[in-house]
């Protein structure tokens, strides 16, 4: 399989300073390998897109344990203590977005479109400064598209081909941050061979897909755990 | 007894539903109402990417790829469907919800809500609250009618700092349900033993006794 990628391999491809577009919502749908990866490979300045810092200690929230973040992006960050510490000693740089704006600026991103206008906002601190337009309707604002050098995004399952199928919410923003960056990369479950996943099923088209990694958690109870290191 | 009062606030917005509704519900109280949506058959909107969502299952069925969006596990009803994030928000900005109920901080007398962020502490949390105010059909706000230490929530003017442009449709408190109108807000049901007068003093916003609806309960 041409696309596939050695875990210990991965961090290669990151570059300090780069925009990493990180899928999950919470730690649902999220590359917890892939961040483990980060976590150990001290790379600075980074900027992560992503809704949430995962939580403290776990998924992005242990990348700002390592200190690998310069600014994160998203729209919830006040349940990783975390991230409020390390934004209030001015150590992290947060833009806050609102869910909805972020998920349809990475989409425009992937879809070679410049930016939108939304009435999400209007009116609010988050509309400070941006470009306000009246439609038929009411009154909108511009908000500018995302794109990442890098997408990290967690799928359930890949084929050979890079063709990718989701774990049920796990789903959220894996499918759009896959268009929207320079290089993306899945951390997967599963490979199985091209064609055992239907075509109509496929959610992700492999042309988005640059590498696949097998993640190294394994999931029990419903949840991922780290496999058990030997005693 | 607060929390009869949050499951009797529940109880009278579940009565707003009407069958085949799209329904998203925010965190806080609005998580208590899928108990008390009896005989009618509405689908539940998760910003996450979910419609149809269930109620809690079994711990051997908890899947934390599959939750609500406060992070719950959850499970999908029959005839549910699975997107996502950009897909959810287009059904929650594009007007394809027909109710968002939400939480709140404060509503102004116009309908204008606060519900996102306190002036003076981080602000470093929105979430889905921006995107339902400005796109849901119908907004109805869930909350407790004052805050805990007494601090009035329906006021004249909002000194949070507002969650849109758009006006919310109608407010129940444990105390009393209003609707607004014209950016108008009208009082049209009592929900406890509180005085007309006892609920104009912890009610600065004005409103309207909305004489031919007004129901005590």
């Amino acid at each position: 399989m041409k696309k596939l990628l050695k875990l210990e391999h991965f961090s290669e491809l990151i570059k300090d300073g780069d925009k990493l577009l990180v899928g999950g919502f919470g730690l649902s749908g999220t590359p917890l390998s892939l961040i483990d990866e980060i976590a150990t490979s001290g790379k600075k300045n980074l900027t992560v897109v992503s809704n949430n810092l995962g939580e403290k200690g776990k998924g992005l929230g242990k990348l700002l344990v390592s200190g690998n973040l310069k600014k994160a992006i998203g729209s919830y960050f006040t349940t990783n203590g975390d991230a409020v510490n390390a934004w209030s000693k001015g150590e992290l740089e947060i833009e806050l977005v609102p869910q909805g704006t972020l998920a349809e600026a990475i989409r425009c991103g992937g879809a070679g479109i410049g930016g939108f206008y939304t009435k999400t906002a209007v009116g609010t601190k988050l509309a400070e400064g941006k470009h306000q337009m009246t439609f038929d309707d009411g009154d909108y604002i511009l908000e500018k598209a995302i794109k990442g050098d890098v997408a990290l995004i967690k799928a359930l399952k890949a084929d050979t081909l890079g063709n990718l199928i989701y774990d049920q919410t796990g789903r959220n923003f894996n499918p759009v941050m896959a268009t929207a960056a320079k290089l993306v990369i899945a951390e997967v479950d599963e490979i199985v061979e091209a064609g055992e996943i239907k075509p109509e099923e496929i959610v992700t088209p492999h042309l988005f897909v640059d590498y696949v990694v097998v993640t190294k958690y394994v999931k029990e109870g419903g949840r991922y755990v780290e496999p058990a290191t030997t005693n | 007894m607060s929390q009869q009062q949050r499951i009797k606030i529940a109880r009278r917005i579940a009565e707003e539903f009407e069958d085949n509704q799209i329904i998203n519900l925010g965190v806080g109280i609005p998580t208590l109402i899928p108990d008390y949506i009896e005989g009618k058959d509405v689908y539940l909107h998760s910003e996450n990417g979910l419609l149809g969502m269930g109620p809690t299952p079994e711990e051997e069925f908890v899947n934390m790829d599959l939750i609500s969006a406060s992070k719950k596990p959850v499970s999908v009803e029959t005839g549910a469907s699975i997107f996502d994030s950009s897909d959810s928000f287009l059904m929650i900005r594009g007007g394809h919800v027909d109710v968002a109920v939400l939480g709140t901080l404060q509503v102004d007398e116009t309908g204008e809500v606060a519900n996102w962020a306190v002036p003076g502490q981080n602000i470093l949390g929105v979430g889905g609250a921006m995107d339902l105010v400005a796109g849901a059909k119908k907004i109805i706000i869930a909350t407790m009618h004052t805050s805990k230490d007494g601090t009035p929530k329906l006021l004249k003017k909002l000194t949070f700092p507002s969650s849109g442009v758009r006006k919310v449709d109608m407010i129940v408190t444990e105390h009393a349900v209003f609707e607004f109108k014209d950016e108008k807000m009208f009082l049209i049901e009592v929900l406890s033993d509180i005085t007309l007068e006892e609920l104009k003093e912890i009610t600065p916003a004005s409103y309207e006794l909305s004489t031919k609806k007004l129901i005590r309960v």
